[in-house]
């Protein structure tokens, strides 16, 4: 009797879901496949940044080098990051709330650089700037530099990242309709008094998480700004470009070192990634009656 | 007083509102009522300011409304889904309108919070004032949506299917309870519905509208009474309807002369208009018409039948409201006479 109804329960079981080995398989897989190219990288990065004490870690990061390196890095994403944001609300309010000619192509054209090889889009600007670009000679004569600098570096970076604000928008501003602006219009409130208190407001965990993602990729970009860069040692290199460097030379504590603060970067990016998606999910749980 | 004149509104192809006149005096509580499609909400948004007429001209007290920006008209408008600002409490949904008001005009903030206080007053709703709108049962967003319009004074409040998102029960609540709110604060008020019951129980007036027309504009009893289009009769109250052919001031139905008059119709087909309750029922031969009982309910002081008629192709089956006086059975043949009817020309 107990065996008929334990054959019973266990054939139920099989047809509720796949069998017990074939689930623990498929679960495996997944675990195998994240610890070996997740895990285990990110656990060599900081052993090998640790292996020779706190003591060497600490002074390669303190190096001239790595201090100009975090320096540069931090400020191509500050002006990529702002610039990004104020383009990604502009084109998302542009997509989400008026409708014109060329709408779909603006958004495939947003995401144009998810699709482009870094490396390409180093070089466009190599082809713009650079001392056989369009406008190179005239930057000469003008005694501006742009590639080899700052400025090229910061351009180079806010083409890759400028899909990030714009796509974590759009469908959020598009879910919400333009009802609440009517409302406040209707209200008697100008264009930017209903931009400020009700369009803001409510798409403002979504511009935290766009922003998130677009600085996660500023300070991480390595292929394009590789391009413009010039690797001009301590003036031109970023934090990704440094380590490369670093570890073309042998110097592997040094290197790793400066990998364990990207790696660092990724891990608090993904803690506030979850947390903004929580918190987007409730802006988005629908109104029931 | 509002006044809309000769109103064109096309998207694309279609035809939203295709000449559109209306008056609306001071103080009055207007339904626009029709089915969906019959451009009633694109009217309501044009007065608004939300949308712009191809043609036309709309004023308020002879003023150019046109020439203003909706943010700049004063009106009030609810709308259907209440667009309530979902990151606000209910006090700063209401004090919005005051609170984006040119610094020139803004009252201080006490005298924002009175303001916020006597409209949360008197839509009985003060002690939710700290609340979001997504903790809000929806007449009470509704109500909520309605003191936030209220707060900027508007010369017009516009409503656009304000019980429609409502269950049955808290709308016929809303229903008195806005018709009772229009008579303490007597502000010119238009809404929007596509429920006849609702505009004939709230309107002082109904602007009955198809196809981006008006089909009539009249009093509830004038368009139930004296409905002035085939369309008004059919969309208004249950009607019966009969196909029938006017010859020599005479009405026929399927070859059958029916004992009523033509009523100056000009001759051809025609449609029959008959309240289900308009038709007296009698024994057969009784009156013009004959038919066989198919089908009796009975609910509260009348007695629905369906009956199948006789005349025509026998297959046409009208149901009728009967007093109980004389209970009907299946299979019955009783004898029918239109007591009030109306006749309508056939569309094409």
């Amino acid at each position: 009797m107990s065996e008929l109804q334990s054959y019973l329960s266990s054939a139920r079981d099989d047809l509720r879901t796949e069998p017990r080995p074939v689930r623990i398989v498929i679960i495996a897989i997944a675990v195998i496949f994240l610890v070996v190219f997740v895990v285990l990288p990110l656990v060599v990065v900081f052993a090998q940044a640790f292996s020779k004490g706190i003591g060497a870690y600490l002074s390669a990061l303190s190096d001239p080098e790595a201090w100009s390196a975090i320096r540069l890095t931090l400020l191509v994403a500050a002006i990529s990051v702002s610039l990004n944001l104020v383009f990604g609300v502009i084109a998302a309010w542009a997509i989400a709330k008026f409708e014109f000619r060329g709408k779909t192509f603006l958004i495939s054209l947003i995401d144009l650089p998810f699709s482009v090889s870094p490396v390409i889009s180093g070089l466009v600007f190599v082809l713009l700037f650079g001392g056989q670009g369009y406008w190179g000679p005239w930057l000469q004569a003008h005694n501006i530099q742009v590639l080899f600098a700052v400025p090229g570096i910061a351009l180079a970076t806010i083409f890759v990242t400028f899909p990030f604000v714009a796509r974590a928008l759009i469908p959020l501003m598009q879910e919400q309709g333009t009802l609440e602006e009517e409302a406040a219009i209707s209200l008697g409130a100008s264009g930017l008094q209903t931009f400020f208190r009700v369009t803001l407001p409510n798409i403002k965990w979504g511009v935290l998480y766009g922003v998130l993602l677009c600085n996660a990729r500023a300070m991480g970009e390595f292929g394009a700004v590789s391009v413009v860069s010039g690797h001009i040692r301590g003036e031109t290199n970023t934090m990704p470009l440094l380590v490369e460097i670093l570890y073309n030379e042998y110097q592997f504590v040094s290197s790793f070192a400066i990998a364990s603060l990207l790696a660092m970067l990724a891990l608090i990016t993904l803690v506030a990634k979850t947390i903004l998606e929580q918190h987007l999910d409730e802006g988005q749980q629908p109104r029931g009656d | 007083m509002i006044e809309v004149k000769n109103i064109v509104k096309k998207f694309g192809a279609f035809a939203a509102l295709d000449g559109v006149d209306l008056k609306v005096a001071d103080g009055e509580l207007l339904a626009l009522l029709g089915p969906s499609g019959s451009g009633k909400t694109t009217l309501l948004r044009i007065i608004a300011g939300l949308d712009w007429p191809d043609t036309g001209e709309v004023s308020f007290d002879g003023e150019n409304a046109l020439a203003h920006a909706a943010s700049e008209r004063h009106v009030g408008f609810v709308f259907q889904h209440y667009a309530l600002f979902r990151h606000m409490t209910v006090f700063e949904n209401v004090a919005f309108g005051l609170r984006v008001q040119p610094r020139a005009v803004r009252k201080d903030e006490a005298g924002i919070r009175a303001r916020v206080k006597e409209l949360l007053d008197l839509v009985q709703l003060d002690w939710l004032s700290n609340r979001y709108p997504s903790q809000l049962s929806g007449g009470q967003r509704q109500r909520i949506a309605l003191a936030r319009a209220l707060a900027i004074e508007p010369r017009i409040l516009l409503l656009d299917e304000p019980f429609g998102a409502l269950d049955a029960k808290v709308r016929k609540e809303l229903r008195q309870w806005l018709r009772s709110l229009h008579h303490e604060i007597h502000v010119t008020s238009i809404f929007v519905t596509h429920d006849q019951e609702e505009a004939l129980e709230v309107a002082n007036r109904v602007v009955v509208m198809d196809k981006g027309r008006i089909e009539q504009i009249g009093t509830p009893g004038e368009v139930y009474d004296n409905p002035a289009t085939a369309f008004v009769h059919g969309f208004i109250g249950e009607s019966i309807v009969l196909p029938v052919e006017v010859y020599d001031g005479c009405v026929r139905l399927g070859g059958k002369q029916l004992n009523i008059l033509a009523d100056g119709v000009s001759p051809g087909l025609s449609k029959l208009f008959v309240r289900r309750h308009d038709m007296q029922v009698g024994p057969a031969g009784s009156g013009s018409l004959d038919g066989a009982v198919r089908h009796v309910r009975t609910f509260g002081p009348i007695q629905r039948a369906e009956v199948a008629l006789s005349a025509g192709d026998g297959e046409t089956v009208i149901e009728i409201d009967a007093p109980r006086d004389r209970e009907l059975q299946t299979g019955d043949i009783v004898g029918l006479q239109p007591r009030r009817y109306r006749i309508f020309a056939a569309q094409e």
